[in-house]
């Protein structure tokens, strides 16, 4: 299934709820062009919202770090909420879990920002 | 697409408990779409022989990240480069071989992607990943090209 993205904002934040693979050419550019969007806009708070996706491999692990880059140098923050147990897994297995902020519940994600 | 199939052994219907064993060929196109249908192909292998979740999962990863190998950096989707897949379940093992016709490449000097100076890098993780979820993982040059065995014991191994 291919990554269907949604947002909406909260308190400030903007929440991308990510549904799919993020996977070579199966997300990893609409996960990008999405980023790159809201950065372009100015927002400073993003949260992505990895609860449905299932599937990410090291092309969307790449992805994901350079969001976080990304939004790291146009001083945003881009922080993820949810994972799933085998995303988790592949975070802590090529340590990436040590770079991002990861919340397990929304609430929590979002007063982090503040 | 190009592709065929045999059987070492007859595929039988296949019993959750009881593994069947079977060799399966493919000669494939550079393309994305060989990649998923390798990696549907090494999964329903997977699901047949009743391995669990997070098994199926670590062998399709696996056999994804070798097949976009094979095809992105190997054969550069080159449309007159195949990709060669063999698929076999032995009973004890899952052997995946999964060669390009490319130019090559070391894997002795591939950057460790968990060192600080590479955490932030956006690509190299690849045969890392595929390293960490497989029990053996064995390369060969062929000259032109890459071949990647990788093997998954079914039987509890000692590692």
């Amino acid at each position: 299934m291919a990554l269907s993205i949604a947002s909406r904002e909260v308190d400030g934040v903007t929440v991308l709820d990510l549904n799919g693979r993020i996977t070579l050419g199966e997300g990893s550019v609409q996960l990008r062009d999405a980023i790159r969007d809201l950065i372009g806009k100015g927002q400073k708070s993003i949260l992505l919202n990895l609860s449905e996706v299932n599937y990410i491999d090291s092309s969307g692990l790449g992805e994901l770090v350079s969001a976080y880059t990304t939004a790291r140098n146009q001083s945003a923050a881009l922080k993820l909420l949810g994972l799933t147990k085998k995303v988790n897994d592949l975070l802590q297995l090529t340590k990436l879990y040590t770079v991002f902020d990861i919340y397990d519940d929304e609430a929590s994600g979002i007063a982090s920002y503040k | 697409m190009e592709w065929w199939r045999d059987h070492a052994t007859e595929a039988e219907p296949n019993p959750v408990s009881e593994p069947s064993r079977g060799r399966w060929s493919f000669k494939l196109n550079s393309t994305m779409e060989s990649v998923s249908e390798v990696e549907a192909a090494a999964d329903k292998m997977a699901a047949e022989a009743g391995l669990d979740d997070d098994l199926r999962f670590h062998i399709t990863m696996a056999v994804h990240e070798a097949t976009v190998n094979a095809v992105l950096h190997g054969n550069e989707y080159d449309p007159s480069r195949m990709i060669n897949v063999v698929l076999e379940n032995t009973g004890k093992d899952f052997i995946f071989t999964i060669a390009d016709q490319g130019t090559g490449f070391d894997p002795n000097h591939i950057p460790d992607p968990l060192a600080p100076e590479n955490l932030l890098r956006g690509t190299g993780r690849g045969i890392f990943l595929i390293r960490s979820l497989m029990d053996e993982v064995h390369f060969r040059q062929l000259h032109p090209g890459t071949e990647l065995t990788l093997v998954k014991h079914l039987a509890p191994a000692e590692k």
